[in-house]
C-alpha cells in the first residue's frame, strides 16, 4: 500500500464549501432565537456615569437588556491573561479587572457596556441606539512609546506597567559589547496589525431549561479552552454543563483564540432569558473589538568584530498590550519574542528586556507567529544593517554566525535539535538567481527604477509546547494535546483530534496520517473536531502546534490500537503476540504467515462472546471495543527555519514598491501533504508582505481607529503579489516520531524583513517604517536624489 | 414590506420581505442559502458574489427589491446534476481555498470572469479579483485554480 503521507491528496473538506455547505456559526440558527446588539463605547478612556436603559426597554421587540451591574451581580468573571509574567525584580506583573460589560470605566473604543436582546435584529439595533451612556471623558493613552509617561489607566498600575521583563544576562553582554569593534544600533517599531479573518466573529448561546446545558456555537480555534475559561474563570456553567462548538470557522490567526466578551455575555444572558441568543459581529466591530497584533517600539544592538563574528545582542523594547493583559496577550512578547531574539545566529551573550504597556487601545495578543515576527525583525534589520556597515556580503555574514552543529544550544533558552541553514542558505541563493542581481539592478537603472534585494534567515520555535517548560514559565495550563481513535465493528475509524482546523487541512492530512498509521483507506477515516462534547479535551490550534503535537497524539492513539490488534490476532490465529508483525492494514503471524486484516480484528473486538467452537478473541484483560486515546505531551518546541529573499523594484517619482520577486526555502522536517503545506506557506508571505507593504493599524491621539474598515485598512489583494518560488530543505524533527516541525507561521515571520531589507537596500540603506507605503519612500527617494547630488 | 420575485438557481421563489432588505440578507435569512457570505459592512471583501442575470455582483450592494424579476445564481446552484462545476473542481484540485468563507464569492466572481475573457492571463486574473478579499491563500492557487478551469471550460 502506497504511503498517504508525503502526497498532495485532495482535501475531504473542500466539496461542501466549494458547494456553499460549509456551516459557520453565521450560518445557525435556532428555533426561537433572539438577537443581540453590543452597546459599545465610543470614547477610548472614560467613566460611565449613568447608564439609562428606561427608554430602550419600551423599544419594540426588545426581550432584555443586561448591563455591567448585572454581570456583577451575577458574579461573572471577566476575561483573563492566560500566562503570569514576573518582572526582572521578580514581582508579579499587574493586570486590571476586564468585566465583560463594563460597569465603571471603558478603556478602549468598542469595550462593551451593555447588550440589548431583542426579536429581530433591526429591533435590536433600533434599541440599542437608545440606551442612554453618560460618560465623564478622560484623557486617553494611546501610544505605545509614550504610554509610561500617561496617565495612569488603570488604578493601582503604576505607569501603566504590566510588567518589565528580562530575559538574559545584561552583565555578560556589556563584557561582549565592550570587546566589540563595532556597535551596530537599530530603532524599529513593529507595526500593529489587525488580523482579519474574513469570517468576522459570531456567537449563537442556546439554553436548555430541561438538562440545564449551555450550547455556545462560536468562532473559535480552541473550543476546549474556552469552555475551560468560561467555566473556571468567566463562571458561566461548570464545565460538564456546558458545551463549545466551534463548527467551520472561517480563519483565525490568532484573532480567535481569545474567548471574548460576547462569548461570556451571549452563555449567560441565553440561561437568563431561557431563550437562543445570536450575535454576529459586524466588520466594523470585528476592526474595533477583535485582538490586534504586533506594536512594539524597539531598540537593538548588535556587537560585532571587524570580520563579521557576532558577539553580543540587546533588545530594550517597549511591548503594547492594549487596554486589557488577554490570552496570550503577556506571553507573547516574552516567552514567544525573546528566546527567538538571536535568531539562527551563535552569539554568546545576549538579553531582551521588555516593558510591557496598557493603553487605551483594543487588546494585543497571539497574531500569527506572535512574538517570532517581532522577533525576526529586530535581528534579521540589525544584520542587514551590519551587513552594509561591516561591508561584508549579507549572505556570507549570515553563513558566518550559523551554528555549525546540531543540536544547537542557544543563547538564552532554545536547544535546537535538527537544522541545516547553511543548505537553506545556499538552496534559496540559487531558486532567487542571488548573483544575477546585479545585473537585474542595473537593467532596472537603466529604467530610471531602483531595486534593492534583501534577505533573512529564520527559526522559529512552534509545535507549542512542552507543558512542564510553558508551566515553569507561567503558562495557566499545559500544552499538550488529545486524539482518540474509534474502530466503528464494520471498520471505519472516526479520529476525535483537540486540535482545530480553521483552514488547516485536518481533515485531509489528519486522515492522511491515521490512514498509514492503521493501513485503512482513506475514505473510512472522519477526523471530528470542534465539539467538546464528542471529544475528550483539546488545547487548540495556534503556534503552528496542529501537526506536531496533534498529529502525534493521533499516531500515538493509533499504536495503541495496533498493540491491542496484535494481541487479539494472536489469541485468534493461536499465536504469541510477539510474533504478529503489522503492516498495510494486516496483521500477520511471522512463523506461520496467517493473516488477519485489521477490519476482521475490530470486528472481532466487538463480538467478544462464545458460541459453539468461535472462541472470544479477547485475550485476558483486554476489554471489548476497539478505541483509543493518546494526551501527547511534547519533549521540546519544534523549529522550522529557512532563508527567503525578496527583490524590490521602486519608482523614485511615485515611491510605489513593486515586489518583483519572492523567495522562500524552508525546512519544516517531514511533510504531510505539500500542496497543503505550500498553501500555509503562500498564506503566511501574503500576511507578511502585508505588514511589510501595505497594513497598518492606527489611532488617533483621542483613541480613535483611523483604519476601521476595509476603506481604512489596507488588506492585501490578488494584485499586490507575485508568484511566489517555493522551495524546501529537509532536516527531520528528532524530537517526534513523525519527524514534523510546522508550517504555519513561517511566511508571517520572514516576510517582513525581508522585504524591508530589499526595500532599505533599494533606497540606500535609508531607514523606512513598516508599512513602506508609496508617501514614505517616496520621500526616502527624494533624500536619497539630495545625498546623490550633493555627493557629485 | 414588499413581495420579491426571483429565480434563484432554477427555482422561482415569492416571498415578502422588509423594503430595505438586501439581496445578500434576502438570499441568507429568507431562502436560507448560506452559501453566500458576509464578510464585510462596506461592500470590500467580496464573500458575498452572486451573479445576476449572468453577471457577477456584490450581493450586499444591492437591495433585493432592486433585483425584482431577476434570476439569480449562488454558489449553491452552480453544480449540475450534482457534479461540481470546473472552476469549483480546479478550486479542488489547486488547493484555492483553506477556511473556506471568501471561496462562495471567489468562485462566483472567477466564472463570470471566464465568461467575458476566455484566456485571461495572470495579471488580469489577478486584477478582476481585486474585489474579492482572501486571508487564508495568498491568492497564488486561486490565480493557478482559475487558469485551470479556462482551460476546462
Amino acid at each position: 500500500m502506497a504511503s498517504l503521507v508525503g502526497s498532495r491528496v485532495e482535501r475531504k473538506e473542500d466539496k461542501r464549501f466549494l458547494t456553499g455547505k460549509g456551516r459557520y456559526t453565521a450560518d445557525i440558527n435556532l428555533a426561537n432565537q433572539t438577537y443581540a446588539i453590543f452597546v459599545r463605547s465610543p470614547h477610548a478612556r472614560a467613566s460611565i456615569k449613568k447608564l439609562n436603559i428606561d427608554k430602550a426597554l419600551k423599544s419594540s421587540g426588545v426581550v432584555s437588556i443586561l448591563t455591567g451591574k448585572e454581570i456583577a451581580d451575577d458574579k461573572i468573571g471577566g476575561l483573563i491573561a492566560g500566562w503570569a509574567i514576573r518582572s526582572e525584580d521578580g514581582t508579579e506583573m499587574k493586570c486590571p479587572g476586564n468585566p465583560p460589560l463594563a460597569k465603571d470605566n471603558v478603556n478602549f473604543v468598542g469595550d462593551p457596556v451593555a447588550v440589548v436582546i431583542a426579536e429581530s435584529l433591526a429591533e435590536a439595533k433600533e434599541a440599542a441606539e437608545k440606551v442612554e451612556v453618560d460618560y465623564k471623558v478622560l484623557k486617553a493613552v494611546t501610544s505605545t512609546a509614550d504610554a509610561m509617561n500617561g496617565d495612569t489607566i488603570h488604578e493601582g498600575i503604576d505607569k501603566n506597567l504590566c510588567f518589565d521583563w528580562l530575559l538574559g544576562d545584561r552583565q555578560k553582554v556589556k563584557e561582549a559589547f565592550d570587546k566589540a569593534d563595532k556597535v551596530i544600533s537599530i530603532d524599529i517599531i513593529n507595526n500593529r496589525l489587525i488580523p482579519n479573518a474574513m469570517e468576522p466573529r459570531a456567537c449563537v448561546a442556546d439554553y436548555n431549561a430541561a438538562s440545564e446545558e449551555i450550547t455556545l456555537y462560536t468562532t473559535s480555534q480552541n473550543p476546549h479552552l474556552s469552555r475551560l475559561i468560561m467555566s473556571a474563570f468567566g463562571n458561566v456553567a461548570p464545565e460538564h454543563k456546558l458545551r463549545v462548538v466551534a463548527p467551520d470557522v472561517g480563519g483565525g490567526f490568532g484573532s480567535k483564540i481569545n474567548v471574548y466578551n460576547e462569548d461570556i455575555v451571549c452563555s449567560w444572558a441565553a440561561k437568563k432569558i431561557n431563550r437562543a441568543i445570536k450575535w454576529v459581529a459586524e466588520r466594523s466591530e470585528s476592526f474595533l473589538t477583535d485582538i490586534h497584533g504586533r506594536d512594539h517600539v524597539t531598540h537593538a544592538e548588535l556587537a560585532v568584530t571587524k570580520d563579521g563574528k557576532f558577539l553580543g545582542f540587546k533588545n530594550e523594547t517597549i511591548a503594547n498590550l492594549g487596554a486589557y493583559a488577554r490570552v496570550f496577550g503577556t506571553v507573547t512578547p516574552t516567552y514567544l519574542f525573546g528566546p527567538c531574539a538571536t535568531g539562527v545566529y551563535e552569539i554568546p551573550a545576549a538579553y531582551t528586556n521588555v516593558k510591557a504597556v496598557y493603553t487605551n487601545t483594543a487588546p494585543v495578543d497571539a497574531y500569527r507567529g506572535a512574538g517570532r515576527p517581532e522577533a525576526t525583525y529586530t535581528i534579521e534589520r540589525l544584520v542587514e544593517k551590519a551587513s552594509m556597515e561591516l561591508g561584508i556580503d549579507k549572505t556570507e555574514l549570515r553563513i558566518k554566525n550559523f551554528p555549525t552543529a546540531f543540536p544547537f544550544k542557544q543563547t538564552l533558552v532554545h536547544t535546537v535539535d535538527s537544522g541545516d541553514y547553511v543548505a537553506g542558505m545556499e538552496k534559496a541563493k540559487q531558486m532567487a538567481d542571488y548573483k544575477g542581481f546585479e545585473a537585474r539592478r542595473k537593467e532596472s537603472e537603466a529604467k530610471g527604477k531602483l531595486r534593492g534585494i534583501g534577505v533573512t534567515s529564520y527559526f522559529e520555535a512552534c509545535g507549542i509546547a512542552p507543558s512542564a517548560a510553558v508551566m515553569s514559565l507561567g503558562c495557566g495550563v499545559g500544552l499538550w494535546e488529545s486524539a482518540e481513535v474509534r474502530f466503528n465493528p464494520t471498520g471505519q475509524v472516526t479520529v476525535y483530534t483537540g486540535s482545530h482546523s480553521h483552514g488547516q487541512s485536518h481533515q485531509t492530512t489528519f486522515a492522511q496520517i491515521a490512514a498509514d498509521e492503521l493501513g485503512v483507506p482513506i475514505e473510512n477515516i472522519d477526523i471530528v473536531h470542534g465539539d467538546t462534547d464528542k471529544g475528550t479535551f483539546g488545547m487548540g490550534t495556534y503556534g503552528s502546534r496542529s501537526l506536531a503535537v496533534g498529529g502525534i497524539a493521533i499516531v500515538n492513539a493509533c499504536k495503541k490500537i495496533v498493540e491491542k490488534g496484535k494481541r487479539v490476532t494472536a489469541k485468534m490465529l493461536e499465536a504469541n503476540p510477539e510474533d504478529v508483525e503489522f503492516k498495510d492494514g494486516e496483521f500477520i503471524v511471522s512463523k506461520s504467515n496467517k493473516k488477519k486484516t485489521i477490519g476482521e480484528v475490530a470486528f472481532a473486538c466487538y463480538l467478544p462472546g462464545v458460541r459453539d467452537e468461535m472462541k472470544s478473541p479477547l485475550p485476558e484483560g483486554d476489554e471489548p471495543g476497539l478505541k483509543e486515546t493518546s494526551f501527547y505531551d511534547p519533549s521540546n518546541f519544534s523549529f522550522p527555519a529557512g532563508t527567503h529573499i525578496a527583490e524590490v523594484e521602486i519608482d523614485p517619482e511615485t515611491g510605489h514598491v513593486k515586489l518583483e520577486k519572492y523567495t522562500a526555502c524552508d525546512d519544516f522536517g517531514r511533510i504531510i501533504n505539500p500542496m497543503v503545506v505550500e498553501g500555509q506557506v503562500h498564506g503566511g508571505l501574503a500576511q507578511g508582505i502585508g505588514q511589510a507593504l501595505y497594513e497598518n493599524a492606527e489611532y488617533d491621539e483621542t483613541g480613535q481607529l483611523m483604519t476601521g474598515s476595509y476603506m481604512d485598512y489596507t488588506m492585501p489583494r490578488a494584485d499586490n503579489f507575485p508568484e511566489f518560488n517555493i522551495g524546501y530543505t529537509c532536516t527531520h524533527a528528532t524530537t517526534n516520531p513523525l519527524g514534523v516541525k510546522g508550517c504555519g507561521e513561517a511566511g508571517a515571520i520572514a516576510a517582513p524583513p525581508t522585504v524591508m531589507n530589499a526595500v532599505i537596500d533599494a533606497l540606500g540603506g535609508q531607514e523606512v517604517t513598516m508599512p513602506a507605503t508609496a508617501e514614505k519612500v517616496w520621500k526616502a527617494c527624494k533624500n536619497l536624489k539630495k545625498s546623490n547630488a550633493k555627493a557629485a | 414590506m414588499g413581495k420579491i420575485s426571483l429565480e434563484v438557481n432554477g427555482r422561482k421563489v415569492e416571498k415578502e420581505a422588509p423594503d430595505n432588505t438586501l439581496l445578500s440578507t434576502f438570499l441568507r435569512e429568507h431562502l436560507q442559502l448560506t452559501g453566500t457570505h458576509i464578510g464585510c459592512d462596506t461592500s470590500q471583501c467580496g464573500a458575498c458574489v452572486v451573479h445576476v442575470d449572468g453577471n457577477s455582483l456584490k450581493s450586499c450592494t444591492a437591495l433585493a427589491a432592486d433585483v425584482n424579476g431577476s434570476k439569480v445564481t449562488t454558489i449553491e446552484g452552480l453544480e449540475t446534476n450534482g457534479k461540481m462545476h470546473p472552476m469549483q473542481e480546479a478550486f479542488k484540485k489547486l488547493h484555492g481555498l483553506q477556511c473556506g468563507f471568501c471561496t462562495p464569492g471567489m468562485v462566483m466572481s472567477a466564472v463570470d470572469l471566464l465568461q467575458k475573457n476566455k484566456k485571461p492571463s495572470d495579471t488580469e486574473i489577478r486584477d478582476w479579483l481585486e474585489g474579492n478579499i482572501c486571508r487564508c491563500t495568498g491568492y497564488q492557487n486561486i490565480v493557478a485554480a482559475v487558469k485551470e478551469a479556462a482551460t476546462k471550460m
